[in-house]
C-alpha cells in the first residue's frame, strides 16, 4: 500500500460527447415543439405572478398601512425579501466572474444557468424598494433627475447608495449574460429551420460567425467584464449591508456586516442555483454536463460559506460582549431567548448546523439530501434576514415603545408572488435560451484542445495524464 | 488580369476543416505565406490561436481605460455640482463635498461605465451588429457555430491567386473547399 495515491481531476463532461452532440443536447430544447409540461409550469408561474400584481394593485391604492409595519418596526418584510433576494443573486456573479478569474472550468456548466437566475433575483429583489416608496408615483426621486422640488438626491444617504449599487449590478449582470449568449444565439440561429426563429436570434445574435479575430476580443471583453463584476458583487452587498451598518441601531452598527453579508449571500445563491440545478437536469437531460461532480463542489461551497457565516453569528455575540455596550448586549441577548427566538434558532439550524452535514462525502455526493438541504438554507437565510431586520428593532432603546411585529396576508401574498415573476422569468429562459454556456463548454472538452492531436496524422488521441512518482521521503 | 474580372464579385475562398489542430496549422501557414486578409472560424474559441494567425493585442483595454476615466471624473462631477454648487444641503453638519461618503457611487459609476466600454467596445471591434455577411452564402458555414472549422482568405487580399489559395488549402487537408460570392 502506498502512501500516495494519483487522484485524476473528474472530466467536466460525462459520456462521450463530441461538439455536435453537446450542440444538439442543448439547443435541441430551443427548437423543438413546447412540451405540455412547459405550459402547465407556466400557467402555475403566471398564476403566482397575477397574485404579485394584485397585491402590489392593492398596495398602490391603499397604501404601506396593508402591511403589518408598527411602530417600532418600520423596516419589514419587504427589506428581508430586498435582502433576500439580490443575495440569491449572488452566487451567479461568484460562479461566472470569480470562478472565470480563478480558472474553474467547471464553472461552464452552470454559469448560464446561474447568471440567468441572478438576473431574475435583481428582479425580484428590485420590486422591493420600488414600491415599498409608498408613493410609488414618485419613484423617479431616488434617482438624480431634475424634479419640481429642484433638490438633488442626498448622496451622503446609504439607501441612495443602494440604488446606483443594484441598478449597476443588474446592468452589468445582464451585459455580461448577453455577451455570453451570443454565440449560442448565433448555434440556433444556424440550426433554425423556421422563418421566425431564424430572424429573432438572427437579430439577437448580430451576425456572429464564429471568426478567431472576433474571438480574440471577445475573450479579452469576457475577461475584463469578469474582473469588473467581482469587486462589483462585493460591492452591491456591502452596500446593501451598509443599509444597516451606518444606522444607529444595536444589533446594526457593526463592522462585521459587509463580509457578513457577503457569505450569506453566496451561501444562499448556492443554495438557490442547487435547487434548480437538480430539478432542470433531471427534467431536460443534463446529467452528462451537470454532473455530480459539479454537485460535490457546490457543495463544498455552501459547507464553506455556512460556516463563515455561523462564525459571524458567534462573533457577532462576542463583540456585543467585548464591546460593553449595554444596548448592544441586550439585543443579542434578546434575540436568542426573546420574542423572535423561534426565529433565532430557525436561523441557527438552518444556516450554522444544516451545512456541516456536508463534511460527510456521502451526503454530499447524495442528490436527495443536497436538495433537501439546499431548500433548508435558503429558508434560513430567509430568517437571518428576518432576524437582523425585525429584532433590532422591535426591541430597540426604549422598552416602553416595543411592539411585536407580525406580517398581514399582502405581506406573504407579495413575498409569494415574486417566486411568481421570477419563476415565469425563469421559464421562459429555459424554453428560449440556451441554458448551458454551449460555446464555453465546448471549449473546455478534450477535443477542444489542438494539443491533444497527433502532430503528424492530425488524429485526436486521449490525453495521457502522467502521474508524478512521489519521492522518496526524506527521513 | 482575366482573374482579377472574374474574381469582382469574389468575396473569398472558404475551406472546412476537421478538427482544431487543422484549423490551428492551416492559420499559421496562412500567415507565414504573407496573407493578412484571412480568417479563421470555429464554434468556440481555440487555444493558441492568437499565435498562430499572429494576432496583435486587443484595443480593448484601452477602450475600458478610457470609459472607467469618464465613469470615475463623472461620477465626482456630477456630485460636485448637485450637492456642492446647485442646490448645497446641510446634512447633519458633514461637509458638502464630503469625499468618504461618495465612494461607493463613485466606484458603482465607474464599474457601470467600464462595462459599457467593454461590452460596446468589443462590439465595436468586431464590426457586430453585421447581418449581412456573404459568408452566410455558403450553405456549409452554418456548421462553424456548431462543430465546423473553417478558414478564409478574402479576394481583397493583395496577394489573393484563386489556384494558389485553393493549393495551400488542400495542402492543408482541407475537407471541402468553396468560392463564396458577394
Amino acid at each position: 500500500m502506498s502512501k500516495y495515491q494519483y487522484v485524476p481531476e473528474p472530466a467536466l463532461v460525462k459520456g462521450d460527447h463530441d461538439f455536435s452532440s453537446l450542440t444538439r443536447l442543448i439547443t435541441d430544447i430551443n427548437l423543438r415543439p413546447t412540451p405540455k409540461a412547459w405550459y402547465l409550469c407556466m400557467i402555475a408561474a403566471n398564476s403566482l405572478l397575477l397574485v404579485m400584481v394584485a397585491a402590489i394593485g392593492y398596495l398602490i391604492w391603499e397604501g404601506i398601512g396593508i402591511w403589518g409595519l408598527n411602530n417600532p418596526v418600520g423596516w419589514g418584510w419587504a427589506i428581508i425579501n430586498f435582502v433576500w433576494w439580490v443575495g440569491i443573486g449572488h452566487a451567479g456573479t461568484l460562479i461566472s466572474a470569480i470562478l472565470f478569474l480563478f480558472r474553474q472550468d467547471w464553472r461552464t456548466a452552470i454559469n448560464r444557468f446561474a447568471e440567468a437566475m441572478t438576473i431574475f433575483a435583481v428582479m425580484c429583489a428590485g420590486v422591493f424598494p420600488a414600491i415599498h416608496v409608498g408613493r410609488i408615483w414618485v419613484i423617479y426621486w431616488v434617482f438624480p433627475l431634475p424634479n419640481s422640488m429642484q433638490m438633488w438626491p442626498n448622496f451622503n444617504s446609504p439607501l441612495l447608495w443602494d440604488v446606483f449599487a443594484v441598478s449597476t449590478y443588474f446592468t452589468v449582470s445582464f451585459l455580461f449574460w448577453y455577451v455570453g449568449l451570443v454565440p449560442d444565439l448565433a448555434t440556433i440561429r444556424d440550426r433554425a429551420t423556421d422563418k421566425v426563429r431564424k430572424v429573432i436570434y438572427g437579430i439577437f445574435s448580430l451576425g456572429w460567425t464564429g471568426s478567431n479575430r472576433h474571438w480574440w476580443n471577445y475573450e479579452k471583453a469576457y475577461m475584463i467584464l469578469a474582473g469588473l463584476a467581482t469587486p462589483l458583487v462585493l460591492s452591491v452587498h456591502t452596500i446593501v449591508s451598509f443599509d444597516f451598518a451606518v444606522s444607529m441601531i444595536p444589533g446594526w452598527h457593526t463592522t462585521i456586516f459587509p463580509p457578513y453579508f457577503v457569505a450569506g449571500a453566496i451561501f444562499s445563491g448556492f443554495a438557490m442555483v442547487l435547487t434548480l440545478m437538480l430539478v432542470a437536469r433531471k427534467i431536460y437531460g443534463m446529467e452528462d454536463i451537470m454532473t455530480n461532480d459539479h454537485m460535490e463542489k457546490m457543495n463544498i461551497v455552501i459547507l464553506v460559506t455556512g460556516s463563515m457565516v455561523g462564525f459571524a453569528y458567534m462573533m457577532e455575540f462576542f463583540i456585543a460582549w467585548y464591546s460593553g455596550v449595554e444596548y448592544e448586549k441586550a439585543i443579542f441577548i434578546l434575540r436568542a431567548t426573546g420574542p423572535y427566538a423561534w426565529a433565532y434558532w430557525a436561523m441557527m439550524t438552518c444556516n450554522v448546523l444544516s451545512p456541516q452535514f456536508f463534511w460527510f462525502k456521502k451526503l454530499r455526493t447524495s442528490v436527495g439530501f443536497t436538495f433537501f438541504i439546499s431548500i433548508v438554507v435558503n429558508i434560513g437565510m430567509w430568517f437571518e434576514r428576518f432576524v437582523i431586520t425585525v429584532t433590532s428593532l422591535a426591541n430597540d432603546y426604549l422598552p416602553s415603545s416595543w411592539d411585536y411585529y407580525s406580517p398581514t396576508i399582502w405581506d406573504v401574498l407579495t413575498y409569494v408572488g415574486t417566486f411568481g415573476l421570477f419563476f415565469t422569468m425563469f421559464l421562459l429562459f429555459l424554453r428560449f435560451l440556451p441554458m448551458v454556456a454551449l460555446a464555453e463548454i465546448k471549449a473546455v472538452i478534450p477535443l477542444a484542445d489542438p494539443h491533444n492531436y497527433d502532430e503528424d496524422t492530425k488524429e485526436f488521441h486521449k490525453p495521457q495524464v502522467e502521474v508524478p512518482k512521489p519521492q522518496a521521503e526524506k527521513v | 488580369m482575366s482573374t482579377q474580372t472574374e474574381n469582382k464579385d469574389m468575396y473569398g475562398i472558404v475551406a472546412e476543416f476537421k478538427n482544431p489542430k487543422e484549423l490551428i496549422d492551416v492559420a499559421q501557414a496562412m500567415s507565414k505565406s504573407g496573407f493578412s486578409k484571412f480568417d479563421t472560424f470555429s464554434p468556440f474559441p481555440i487555444h493558441g490561436m492568437d499565435k498562430a494567425m499572429n494576432l496583435k493585442k486587443s484595443k480593448l483595454g484601452w477602450i475600458v481605460l478610457g470609459h472607467a476615466f469618464l465613469g470615475f471624473t463623472g461620477a465626482i462631477a456630477m456630485m460636485y455640482f448637485m450637492a456642492v454648487i446647485d442646490y448645497p444641503m446641510n446634512i447633519s453638519g458633514k461637509p458638502f463635498f464630503n469625499a468618504p461618503a461618495w465612494v461607493p457611487i463613485i466606484f458603482e459609476l465607474t464599474v457601470l461605465l467600464s462595462a459599457f466600454g467593454a461590452v460596446f467596445g468589443m462590439f465595436f471591434l468586431n464590426g457586430l451588429p453585421k447581418f449581412n455577411n456573404p459568408l452566410f452564402n455558403v450553405a456549409r458555414f452554418k456548421k462553424a457555430t456548431d462543430d465546423g472549422f473553417f478558414a478564409c482568405i478574402e479576394a481583397e487580399d493583395d496577394m489573393f491567386e484563386s489556384d494558389k489559395v485553393k493549393k495551400l488549402f488542400e495542402d492543408a487537408g482541407a475537407t471541402h473547399i468553396e468560392e463564396v460570392y458577394e
